[in-house]
C-alpha cells in the first residue's frame, strides 16, 4: 500500500484528472486526509525544524515518502511554534471554522496554565471560550452533552493525573453513548486535551502518563503526538474524528523545541503510526516525550554497537497500528517498547501480547519492555525512575546478545 | 507546475465547502440572542472604599457575635399542589383550565403505562424477559412534566421515565422491542430492559449509572442555547442520584454557566432500599438550590397539574432567562426497586397501601375527571379492556420477533468498523460456524 509507486501514481494523477477526483485519490489513501498537500513546494524534515527545498530532490522524496504520513506542508504559509503554540495554532483554526466549538476547562478563559488557550477568548467571544467550575467529572460530562446535542466540544483537563475524577464520564459514558444507543447518539464530537507524563519536577500528580488506563475502553481514541507539527495535525483529526477523543500533550515538550508548523488547518490521520527512522536489527515503538529518547538510542545503537533500529512513533494508542508495528517486527526480528507508565499493565503489555501473537516465528529475541517501574512517579527519584537512554540502550545489547 | 495549480483548484474546491457548512452553521447563529447574566450578582464588584468585607468569593455584612448559620434556616420548603386528595381545585387560579381532551389524554397516557407496567413486570416474572422497572405511583411526574415541554426540548433521563417517552408518543412496540432486546429493538439489542432511546423523540438513551446525565444535560443545554432555537433541556434524576458527585457538577455548571435547564428530581422516598433520612441531611433536594444560586421549588409530583404548572413555568423562565431551574417532586416509589429487589425486607405494606390506595397520581385526576363528568365508571371499564388488549397484542408480537443479527454486536464501537474488530468478528464467526451446536443460531437474524 506504501510504495513510492503508489504515490508516483497519485501524483501523475493529480496531474492529470480532475481535481475533484485526485482528492478522491488522496483521500482514499490517506484515509483521512482533508487537506492536500502541495507536494512539490516543500517537503518536511519531521524531526527537524528545517524545512528544504524539495523539487530538486524528488526522486529522494519519493523514495522516502513511505516513511512519513505527512506527504508535504498544506499549501500556505508555515510560522515558527513551538508545541503549546500549534495547539493553540490548531484551536484557532477549529473556532474559526466552526461556530458550533466551545473550548472550556479549569483557567482556560485566561489562556490556561499552559498558555494553549491564550486569545481565543477574546477572538471568539466569551461564551465559546470559557472557564468552567473546578471539577473533572463536570468538565467531561458537560462535554459529552455538548457534543450530544450536536456541537463541536473541546475540553481541557488541567493535568491528566487529574483525569480520573472524570474516568466514570468518559469511560462508562463517552465511549459507549454511540453503541449503546444503536447508533443514535454519540459524542464523537467531544476532544479531551490534557497535559501528559513527566516533566522532571512534577513528581506524582503532575507526572502521569494514564493512556493505558483508557486503552482498555473500546469506544475511545487516544492519541499522543511527540512535536508541534504531529500536534496540530493530530488535534484537527482528534476534533474532526466522530468518535471521542483524549488528546494528551507531552507537557514537558510545550516549550522545548520550534517546528515550522502551517498556519492553515491541516490533519494527520488518527491510528496509523509513522516510521521516523527506518532499520533492520531492532524495531523501537514508542509515543510522546519518550520517541525522543529512543531516536537518541538508536544512534547510540548506530554508533557504539552497529545496531540499525527502526524508530516508530505510534502516536495513537487506540485502536493502535498493528500493521506497521508487525510488519517491521517481522523486518527486525527485536521489539522494544518504551513509555514511562508503571511496566505491569501498561500499553507495552498490549503491544508485546499482540506482537508476539502474530510474529512469534520472527522473533530473534524476547520483546523487552522499559517502562517506568512499578511505583508512583517519585518525585526526586525522577532520574532513576524513567526510562532513560541509558536502560533502553542495556534493553538493545540483551536482545542484540540473546 | 500543473501539478501545482491542480493543487491549488483542489484546495480551493476544498475550502468552498469548508466555507460553505461554516456559513449555514453561521446562519443558523445569526439570531443568537445576547448572553445575559441574569442570576442575581451574589458577589460584589471590589471596593476598597467601603467598610464591608471585599473577600473576592462572597459579600454581606461583617458581624461581632459568634453564630453558626442552623441547617435548618432553609428547611421546611412547602411543598405546591394544585390539587387536593379527593382531585379537588384547591385555588382556582392556579388551575392549568386544561380542555378536556388534553386531561383525557394525560389520565389514559398515565394508565398506559401502569397497564404496560403490570403486564412486563409479570412476564419478568415468568421468565419471559430478564429485567423489569416498575414506574407505579410516579406516573403524575412522568406525564404533568412531559405535557409541560416542547417536543423538541431534549430529554436526559435516569431510567423510571417512561412516562415521558410515551407522552411523546414511543409506540407500545418499540417498548416491548427494547425489553425484549429483539430486532425491532431502536437501541440495537445492546442495553438491558427499560433503556429506551429515541432521535426522533428526543429522548436521550437511557444509561445505568446514576447521574451521569445531570453534567450532560448542562452541556446540551448550553449548547442550545448558542443555537437559540426556543429549546431546553430537561434532565430527570432520583433522590438517590443527586447524591452523586455528577449531581454537584450538574447544578454548579448550569448555574455558573448560565443554561436554559430544569432539573427534575423524582423524590420517590427510597434508592433502592436506602430511605430519604440516610440519604441526605437538609431540606430533601430543593433546599440544595439556593446553595447554587439556582430557582428551586417543590411540588406534590402526585398532583399532575401542580407538575405540569411548575414545569411550564421552569421551562418558560429557563429559555428566557437562560438560567437553571430545579423542581422536586414528591412521590412515592409503590413498585420495588426493580425486578431483582423485594421491597417487603426495607419497608411496611401500610405505607406502601397508603400511597396505592389513598394517594396515587392516577385516582386523583380521575376524582378530577369524575367531578366534571368527564369520566365514567363505564370509560373506565372500557378503557382498562383496551388498553391491556393494545398492550397484550404489542407483547405478542415482540415476543415472537427474533433477535437482532450477531453482527450488531460490533458495529457502533467506532463510528467506523476498525481493523482488530473486523478481525475479531471474522474470528466470532469461524469460530460459531465450527461450533454451531453450541450457539442459538436460530432465534436471531440473519
Amino acid at each position: 500500500m506504501r510504495s513510492s509507486w503508489q504515490y508516483s501514481n497519485i501524483i501523475q494523477q493529480l496531474t492529470t484528472i480532475n481535481p475533484y477526483k485526485s482528492h478522491i485519490c488522496c483521500c482514499l489513501y490517506r484515509q483521512k486526509v482533508e487537506f492536500n498537500y502541495s507536494i512539490c513546494a516543500f517537503l518536511f524534515c519531521r524531526n527537524t525544524t528545517k524545512i528544504q527545498p524539495a523539487g530538486s530532490q524528488l526522486a529522494r522524496v519519493l523514495s522516502i515518502l513511505h516513511f512519513f504520513n505527512l506527504i508535504g506542508s498544506p499549501k500556505g504559509p508555515t510560522q515558527k511554534m513551538n508545541l503549546f503554540q500549534s495547539i493553540t495554532s490548531a484551536l484557532d483554526n477549529t473556532l474559526a471554522s466552526d461556530p458550533t466549538a466551545v473550548i472550556f476547562g479549569e483557567d482556560v478563559a485566561f489562556g490556561g496554565v499552559f498558555r494553549c488557550t491564550v486569545g481565543l477568548r477574546d477572538k471568539y467571544g466569551k461564551d465559546r471560550v470559557f472557564n468552567t467550575p473546578l471539577c473533572e467529572q463536570g468538565i467531561v460530562g458537560f462535554g459529552i452533552g455538548v457534543a450530544v446535542a450536536g456541537a463541536t466540544a473541546i475540553a481541557e483537563i488541567q493535568f491528566a493525573d487529574y483525569i480520573f475524577p472524570a474516568f466514570d464520564q468518559i469511560v462508562n459514558e463517552a465511549a459507549k453513548y454511540r453503541y449503546r444507543s444503536g447508533n443514535l447518539f454519540d459524542c464523537g464530537n467531544l476532544t479531551i486535551r490534557a497535559p501528559w507524563g513527566c516533566v522532571g519536577h512534577g513528581a506524582l500528580y503532575h507526572s502521569q502518563s494514564p493512556e493505558a488506563f483508557f486503552a482498555h475502553c473500546p469506544g475511545l481514541k487516544i492519541v499522543i503526538p511527540r512535536g508541534p507539527i504531529q500536534a496540530k495535525g493530530l488535534l484537527l483529526s482528534c476534533i474532526a474524528d466522530k468518535n471521542p477523543c483524549i488528546f494528551f500533550e507531552p507537557k514537558i515538550l510545550y516549550r522545548a523545541a520550534v517546528e515550522q508548523v502551517p498556519e492553515e488547518p491541516y490533519t494527520i490521520p488518527l491510528s496509523q503510526a509513522e516510521i521516523l527512522q527506518e532499520g533492520s536489527d531492532v524495531t523501537l515503538v514508542s509515543w510522546g516525550t519518550q520517541i525522543h529518547v529512543l531516536k537518541e538510542v538508536a544512534s547510540m545503537a548506530q554508533e557504539k554497537l552497529g545496531v540499525s533500529c527502526e524508530v516508530i512513533d505510534l502516536q495513537t494508542i487506540l485502536p493502535w497500528d498493528i500493521e506497521t508495528v508487525c510488519k517491521s517486527v517481522v523486518k527486525t526480528g527485536r521489539l522494544l517498547i518504551s513509555h514511562e507508565a508503571p511496566v505491569t499493565g501498561g500499553f507495552a503489555a498490549e503491544i508485546s501480547s499482540t506482537v508476539q501473537e502474530e510474529c512469534f516465528l520472527n522473533l530473534e529475541a524476547p520483546i523487552s519492555r522499559v517502562c517506568g517501574y512499578d511505583t508512583p512517579f517519585p518525585h526526586i527519584f525522577e532520574p532513576f525512575y524513567t526510562p532513560d537512554k541509558w536502560k533502553c540502550f542495556e534493553a538493545i545489547k540483551k536482545m542484540i546478545n540473546y | 507546475m500543473a501539478a501545482v495549480s491542480s493543487m491549488s483548484k483542489m484546495y480551493g474546491l476544498c475550502f468552498h465547502a469548508v466555507r460553505q457548512t461554516a456559513g449555514l452553521k453561521a446562519s443558523r447563529l445569526l439570531q443568537r440572542r445576547g448572553f445575559r447574566v441574569t442570576v442575581v450578582q451574589l458577589q460584589q464588584p471590589f471596593d476598597s472604599s467601603l467598610e464591608k468585607p471585599q473577600f473576592p468569593g462572597a459579600s454581606a455584612e461583617f458581624v461581632d457575635q459568634l453564630e453558626f448559620i442552623q441547617p435548618n434556616v432553609i428547611s421546611g420548603i412547602p411543598v405546591y399542589r394544585v390539587m387536593d386528595r379527593q382531585g379537588n381545585i384547591i385555588n382556582p387560579s392556579q388551575d392549568p383550565q386544561l380542555s378536556k381532551e388534553t386531561v383525557l389524554n394525560f389520565y389514559q397516557k398515565m394508565t398506559l403505562l401502569n397497564t404496560m407496567d403490570r403486564i412486563l413486570y409479570e412476564s419478568q416474572r415468568q421468565g419471559r424477559i430478564s429485567f423489569y422497572m416498575t414506574n407505579y405511583g410516579e406516573e403524575g411526574t412522568h406525564i404533568g412534566s412531559a405535557a409541560a415541554l416542547d417536543p423538541n426540548d431534549l430529554v436526559f433521563g435516569q431510567y423510571r421515565e417512561a412516562g415521558v417517552l410515551m407522552y411523546r408518543g414511543f409506540p407500545l412496540d418499540h417498548f416491548m422491542a427494547q425489553c425484549y432486546a429483539n430486532a425491532d429493538d431502536l437501541g440495537k439489542g445492546r442495553q438491558m430492559p427499560v433503556h429506551y432511546g429515541s432521535k426522533d423523540l428526543n429522548f436521550v438513551t437511557i444509561s445505568s449509572p446514576l447521574a451521569t446525565q445531570i453534567p450532560q444535560a448542562a452541556g446540551a443545554a448550553y449548547a442550545v442555547k448558542r443555537e437559540n432555537i426556543n429549546r431546553a433541556v430537561i434532565c430527570y434524576f432520583g433522590e438517590g442520584a443527586a447524591s452523586e458527585g455528577d449531581a454537584h457538577a450538574g447544578f454548579n455548571f448550569s448555574a455558573t454557566l448560565e443554561c436554559p435547564l430544569i432539573f427534575f428530581c423524582r423524590n420517590n422516598g427510597y434508592a433502592i432500599s436506602t430511605p430519604t433520612n440516610e440519604q441526605y441531611r437538609g431540606d430533601g433536594i430543593a433546599a440544595r438550590g439556593p446553595g447554587y444560586g439556582m430557582l428551586s421549588i417543590r411540588v406534590d409530583g402526585n398532583d399532575v397539574f401542580a407538575v405540569y404548572n411548575a414545569t411550564k413555568e421552569a421551562r418558560r423562565r429557563a429559555v428566557a432567562e437562560n438560567q437553571p431551574f430545579l423542581i422536586e417532586a414528591m412521590t412515592y416509589r409503590i413498585g420495588h426497586h426493580s425486578t431483582s429487589d423485594d421491597s417487603s425486607a426495607y419497608r411496611s405494606v401500610d405505607e406502601v397501601n397508603y400511597w396505592d390506595k389513598q394517594d396515587h397520581p392516577i385516582s386523583r385526576l380521575r376524582h378530577y375527571m369524575t367531578a366534571r363528568g368527564w369520566w365514567s365508571e363505564d370509560d373506565e371499564r372500557s378503557w382498562r379492556k383496551q388498553s391491556r388488549k393494545t398492550v397484550m397484542e404489542a407483547f405478542e408480537r415482540a415476543e415472537r420477533r427474533l433477535k437482532p443479527n450477531p453482527e450488531l454486536l460490533f458495529t457502533d464501537v467506532y463510528q467506523e468498523m476498525t481493523p482488530s474488530l473486523n478481525k475479531q468478528r471474522e474470528s466470532l464467526w469461524r469460530h460459531v460456524q465450527q461450533y454451531k451446536e453450541h450457539y442459538p443460531l436460530d432465534l436471531y437474524e440473519k
